[in-house]
Parts: C-alpha cells; structure tokens; sequence
C-alpha cells in the first residue's frame, strides 16, 4: 500500500490564519486605544488652558476707561497641579502685546471658534497654546481682549508614554487572546476529522459497517463516500465468496456421479493399460471433488469468521469427536493417531468452525506422512490458553517457506504427487485468528512436522 | 537683604532692560576654601553670608580643594544679574521664590535631577530646576513690654483687636515691609491676601495706626528690640530666632495661619561650572532632606510639617500671577490705599 502524500496541515493553516487575523485585530486595537486616548489626553490638556485663558479673559474689566486685568492666582497655578510645567501667558488687545510674554507664538489660523489650540516650540520647549478672545468695550470704543495661555508637556509626555504602555498591554493581551482562542479553534475544528479517522483506523481489517457516529455538516460527503465505497467493496468481496462456494459446489454433485461410474467402468474393464488410466482419472476427480470441497469450507469459514458465534466450547470432546471421525481414512494408511487430552479447557467460540480447522490440520497430516507413521495429538492447558499441537514423524515443512504454507492456493515444494487443494492450513489460519489466537508452523529436528494451535481459553 | 524691588519688576515685566547700563548692586562678598584652586563654583545668594556659610563650610570639609565665591545681593538684583545681564554665576540662592520660578519658567535655569530625589518632597522641587533648601515661617514679633499684662495675640482678629482696643498705645509702633521695595516682603503680603481677606482688614488697621514701613526684617527687628516697635508684622522667623533667648522680644507664629517661605537654590544657564554645581546641590539637599539636623540655623524644614494653619508657598507658576504688571499695579494699589491714609 503506498503512503498517502501529505500537503499542508488543516490544523496548521487553521492556527496560523486566525494568529495572523490576532496580530491585525492585536494592531488595530493598540492603534485605536492610542489614538483616542491620545486624543483624551489632549482635550484635557486643552481643557485645562481653555479654563485658564477664559478665567484670565474674565477677570478683565473697564475701570475709569482703563483696563484692570485682576488675573485669579489659580489661572495660572491650575495648570501646574499633576505635574510641574512651565507656564507662559500673553495677554494682547486688538493684536497689540499688553502683559506677558511678548513673544508667544500668535494664533497662525484665522479665529473660527471660541478657543483655539496650537502646538507651538517656546525657549525650546515644545508647548500647547490656548487662545480665547472676548469682546470689550470702553470710552475709547469697542475692541477684542486676546488671551493665551501655554504650557510645556511634560505632564502630557508621560500621560502619552503611560498611553502607549497600556494600548501596548491591551493590544498584547488582545493577541494573546486571540492567539489561544485560535490555538482552541482550530483544534475543536478538527476534532471530529480526528475522531472519524481513529475510528476507521481502530477497525478490525473486516469491518466493512458504515460510519454511524454522528459527524458534522462539511464531512457527510466524505463519509457519504467513504460508507458507499466499503459497502461496495462488501458487496464485491461477498459476491465473489458466493460465487466460489456456488461454483464448488455446482460441480462437486456431477464429479461424484464421475466418480462413481469411472469406479462401474474400472471394475468392467480388463486390459491393465485401460485401468490404469481409469484410476489416474479417478484420482484426477478426487483432487478436483476435494478442492471444491475446501473452497466450500474457506467460504463458509470466511462467511462464519464475520459473524463469529459466541457459544460454550468443550475443546476436549471437540478434539476427540475429530480424531474419531478421521480414524477410517488413518486406518486407510495404516497410520496411528494417538491422543494425549490434559484438563477440559473450554473456550468461547464456533465448534464448527473449530472443528473444521483442527480436521483440516489433521487431514493434512494424515495426506503428508507416509503409510504407517505416528501422529500425536496432545491438548493442554497454560493459564490463560488453550493449546492442541498435532506432531507427525513424516518429512516436515519445507525448511524455506514455512509461513508461506497459509496462503491461500500455496502448496508445499514437497506436496507434488498428493492431492490437496492448498486451502488448508488458510482455513486453519482463518478460523485461528478470527478466535484471536496464534497457528504456529515448525519442524521438530528429526521427527516431522509440528502443527501448534494457541486459543485464548 | 537690600530689596529695591518694585523698580526692577517694572523693569523685567515691560522687557526694558536696556535703560539699565551699570552692572547689578553687590552688598557683600566673601571667598571660602582653596583661593588658588582652578575649581572655583560661584553662588549668588541673597542669604547673608553668616546665615550660609555653615552650608560651605560643612561642603568644604569634604572637599577642601575647591574655591567658593560667594556674592550677597538683594533678590531684585540677583534677578537683574540673571535675567538681564546674563551674568556668569554657578548657583543662584534666593528667599524670593517668585523670581526664582520666573528665571526658571523662563529658561534661565538648567534641570538637574538630584542624587538623593527619593527623599526630597514633591514640595521641595519644581521642574527639576528649583530646589527648596529652607522653610522659614513669616512671623509676628512684639516687644514683651508694651503686652505686659495683655494677653499676646494670636490669630489675626486677636491682633486686630488689640490695636482697635488700644490705638494710643500703638500709633506709630506698628513695624512692616514695604511691598513696593521688598521682594520677600510682596511675596509675604500678595501670599498673605490670597489666603484670606483678614490680611486687608489688618492692613487697613495698621495704615490708620500710621503703620512704619521697612525694608528688611532685621531692620525690623532691631526696633522692635530697641522699644521703638511695639509689632512687627511680617518678619522672618529665622532671623528673630537668630537673635536668640532674650526678655524683649517674642516670636509669634500666628494659628489662623503662618505663610512660610521656602528659600530656594537652581542652576543658572551662564554656568561653567555645572558638575559643581550639580555636586553642592546634592550636597545641600542632602544635608538639608537627609540624616541629620541642617547647618542652617533656625531653618530647619521639619517645622510642624502637618500643621493646618502652616501655610507653605508652593513652588510654580501660580508665583508668576503676582509678578504680572498689570496684577502688581492692582495689589500695590490696593495695599497703598489701605497703609497710607
């Protein structure tokens, strides 16, 4: 089977978008929560001056013609409170200086509303202006009151520095944030992926049932696909098996009759070389009628093995049932079948089937050992299997491909000249394993073959 | 202290410093330490020199290799030097702490951050510029001989009454500053008026009592010792504690509350000398805000710190409001209606 290529990760590229979406979020939040705070802090300062100009503005008056400007010694100290800030003031009539400092920056645009705000250098100094006019009249006729109040920024740089730290520590701990959410995201997203593949991966190489376990929107036309291609390859693989078995048996009941009159025409004819080639038939029809036979067994074994029954085994008279049964053909032979049965294990399983593997061990050994030797059948029990080891004094496995032997249609290098179909030891292998236990092949040095059967009692 | 105040103010606010050619008036000088030595830090001070030279001396004990020339003069003419004759100095020390904010509102002062700011209170220092180095309460100081038998007053109203009881006694007797000649003394008096409206009643009392105006405590003081003065109205502290234990005097801080004076030191941008500069205010605010009593004497800052009715001039530009031209001519005006009948 070769690897699937894999191209990018769902998960990764998940995570990563929503991470690059954070950091943009992240920035647009430390540029926002700047910018306005930055804009507070400024109307505030400007606050600050504009009071201060204002309350200079009011403390003006006409006295005798003359103008009196009685200033409140907080106009000025207010602006000093938080930090300390160097203070400037210019009060100017009709744009002519009247008290002050004189070289204040002026007001470069028009007046257009009631305050006016500049950020303006002053002795080096960087400063925030305000500047608030009023209308005055005296003797002399009516003209405008101009007052403007400016200080440094030392209060506002640190305002502006502890601004940029907390939108620094919003923005981060936004991103943050965002960044586990992301992280947790994209993990729940693809989680039922996850999920659906341990799922399909933890089935046993035969289950072919579909996806049942509920799955969101996005994966119901993978999973619709997936459930119509295993019920498809279902449909195929039974198809076949009954096709197999059908065909088996289909032409075991015909071979029979063959065999039956080939066996009335042998005894009929006379000439040695007819009989001869009458028996090569016979033993032709034998194989052919015995392969159909075990074609018949793989499939009811496949067919059973799917549907394992659950039922109480007595592995003892099991065993013994089937030495019985096999005692005319290793009579035949002339061969001894000895049984050795320690303790009664039982175990949950199909007997049918069981007793099919173990006839099928046996028939092999029976076919495979020349007339006249021993086969041994012992059964015992450890803690926690069951163990039946069928031991002949015959030639053995061939020493080079001795697993090779389970595969389907595989036949020993030595079997040439017996009639076997190579379905055997398969059908063992199958029934073995669909009871969750072990069938072990080996040569004993100098005494034959050794077939070992491991069940979990 | 020689203050000629008013006419440099005019002098400062209208910007007219050119009609001014000769150099700023000296009252005193003195030279301390190594007079060979290349380091030389120059202090202008109004402080005279016996209430300062402690300071020096305690400064030159760890350091002996450094001359300090130290130049007494009024505050209106140390801030004539400054401010308009640019004159080269290492430190300025004033008492009057409005100028002193302006020469540094106005860029005159250079910024030092102190070695030992952790202790120094928020008070003690604006802009990084002025350092406070003393708290001196303005004082009321009466002769023990004209209250004999009378209680001594102490608020205001006490003493307004006192005089109002008795006005024979008090005609002429009656000692305060001249704010129109003394920087210490407007500052005392314009400090005075922002706290409360009391200060104008007791003014107008004094003017109909033909109140005597002076220019400096000391002067003061002295007739007041001598029997001339029954009051003295306005005086600082230190100085009549300077003049020690004695049966005719005694020193009244007044409970409705006490303006107290913080005289002040900063840097002045014509400096050459700025590391030494740096190293003696250190040195100053160290002796003064930490471990120990201060050299100074009588100006300890630890005066009842806590005292509600203490009320200790902040630093900042508030101090410019009364520096204002148009603010002083409306104060001196008032102030002169009220003492001169």
């Amino acid at each position: 089977m070769s690897e699937p290529v894999a191209q990018g990760s769902l998960r990764r590229n998940l995570t990563v978008m929503l991470l690059l979406g954070a950091v943009g979020l992240a920035l647009l939040v430390y540029f926002i929560v700047q910018s306005v705070a930055r804009e507070i802090a400024q109307e505030s300062q400007d606050n600050v001056l504009a009071a201060s100009a204002i309350s200079i503005l009011d403390s003006a008056r006409v006295v005798e013609g003359e103008i009196t400007i009685d200033f409140p010694y907080a106009s000025l100290s207010m602006l000093d409170t938080v930090t300390n800030e160097r203070v400037f003031y210019a009060i100017r009539r009709d744009g002519r200086f009247l008290t002050g400092y004189e070289d204040l920056p002026l007001p470069t645009e028009p007046a257009t509303a009631a305050t006016q705000f500049a950020s303006d250098t002053f002795l080096g100094e960087p400063i925030r202006i305000a500047t608030a006019r009023r209308g005055l009249s005296s003797d002399a006729g009516a003209s405008t009151l101009e007052v403007s109040v400016a200080q440094t920024l030392s209060g506002m740089t640190q305002t502006l520095a502890r601004i940029s730290r907390i939108s620094m520590f919003v923005g981060g701990g936004f991103f943050l944030l965002a960044a586990l959410l992301a992280v947790l995201i994209s993990r729940a997203t693809i989680r039922p992926l996850d999920r659906l593949a341990a799922s399909v991966a933890r089935r046993g190489p035969k289950d072919l049932r579909p996806v049942a376990a509920p799955i969101p929107m996005e994966m119901v036309p993978l999973v619709r696909s997936l459930n119509n291609f295993m019920s498809r390859l279902q449909r195929s693989l039974s198809r076949s098996e009954e096709f197999i078995a059908e065909a088996a048996h289909r032409v075991r009941t015909p071979l029979a009759i063959v065999r039956t009159k080939a066996e009335i025409t042998l005894r009929r004819v006379e000439k040695q070389e007819n009989r001869e080639a009458i028996r090569d038939m016979i033993r032709a029809i034998d194989e052919s009628s015995r392969t159909a036979g075990q074609l018949l067994d793989h499939a009811m074994v496949t067919f059973r093995a799917d549907h394992l029954l659950d039922e109480d085994v007595d592995l003892a008279a099991l065993t013994q049932d089937t030495i019985e049964s096999l005692r005319p053909v290793s009579e035949l032979k002339e061969m001894e079948i000895t049984a050795e049965i320690r303790g009664t294990p039982h175990l949950r399983g199909d007997a049918i089937l069981l007793q099919n593997a173990l006839r099928n061990v046996l028939d092999n050994a029976i076919k495979y050992t020349p007339a006249g030797s021993t086969l041994s059948v012992t059964l015992h029990e450890t803690d926690d299997q069951a163990v039946v080891t069928v031991q002949d004094n015959g030639p053995g496995f061939p020493k080079d491909d001795i697993d090779g032997l389970r595969y389907r249609f595989a036949r020993g290098g030595n079997a040439a000249g017996t009639i076997g179909s190579g379905l055997g030891l398969t059908i063992v292998e199958d029934v073995v394993t669909a009871h969750g236990g072990r069938l072990t092949l080996s040569n004993t040095e100098g005494s034959g073959a050794c077939v070992t059967i491991s069940l979990p009692s | 202290m020689r203050h000629h105040f008013i006419a440099i103010l005019t002098m400062l606010l209208t910007a007219c410093a050119a009609t001014f050619s000769s150099a700023f008036e000296i009252e005193d000088h003195a030279i301390f330490g190594d007079d060979k030595s290349e380091q030389r830090l120059r202090i202008l001070s109004t402080a005279d020199i016996e209430f300062f030279a402690p300071m020096i001396s305690s400064y030159l004990s760890a350091t002996p290799e450094i001359q300090i020339d130290y130049t007494v003069a009024s505050s209106t003419e140390v801030m004539r030097a400054i401010y308009d004759e640019g004159a080269s100095f290492d430190l300025v020390i004033s008492s009057a702490m409005d100028l002193q904010t302006k020469l540094a509102n106005d860029g005159y002062a250079l910024t030092h951050v102190p070695s030992s700011l952790p202790s120094l209170p928020d008070w003690a220092v604006w802009n990084d510029m002025v350092f406070a180095f003393t708290q001196e309460p303005a004082a009321v100081v009466i002769s023990k001989a004209d209250f004999a038998g009378h209680p001594v007053p102490s608020t205001r109203q006490e003493l307004i009454a006192a005089l109002r009881r008795d006005p024979e006694r008090f005609y002429g007797r009656i000692g305060t500053y001249d704010v129109r000649n003394s920087g210490l003394g407007y500052l005392f008096a314009t400090q005075d008026a922002r706290t409360s409206e009391t200060y104008w009643r007791l003014t107008e009392v004094m003017g109909a009592l033909d109140a005597q105006l002076y220019c400096c405590s000391s002067d003061m003081i002295d007739d007041v010792e001598s029997g001339k003065l029954a009051i003295a109205y306005n005086v600082l502290g230190s100085y009549a504690a300077g003049r020690g234990e004695t049966d005719r005097l005694e020193t009244v801080l007044l409970s409705d509350f006490t303006t107290v004076m913080l005289r002040t030191v900063l840097i002045p941008r014509t400096t050459d000398q700025p590391e030494l500069a740096t190293a003696f205010i250190d040195h100053m605010l160290d002796r003064t805000y930490g471990n120990g009593p201060t050299p100074l004497q009588n100006a300890s800052p630890d005066i009842s710190i806590t005292d509600a009715a203490l009320h200790r001039i902040r630093l900042g530009p508030g101090l410019l409001v009364f520096l204002d031209q148009f603010k002083s001519r409306s104060f001196l005006s008032e102030w002169e209606s009220a003492i001169l009948q």
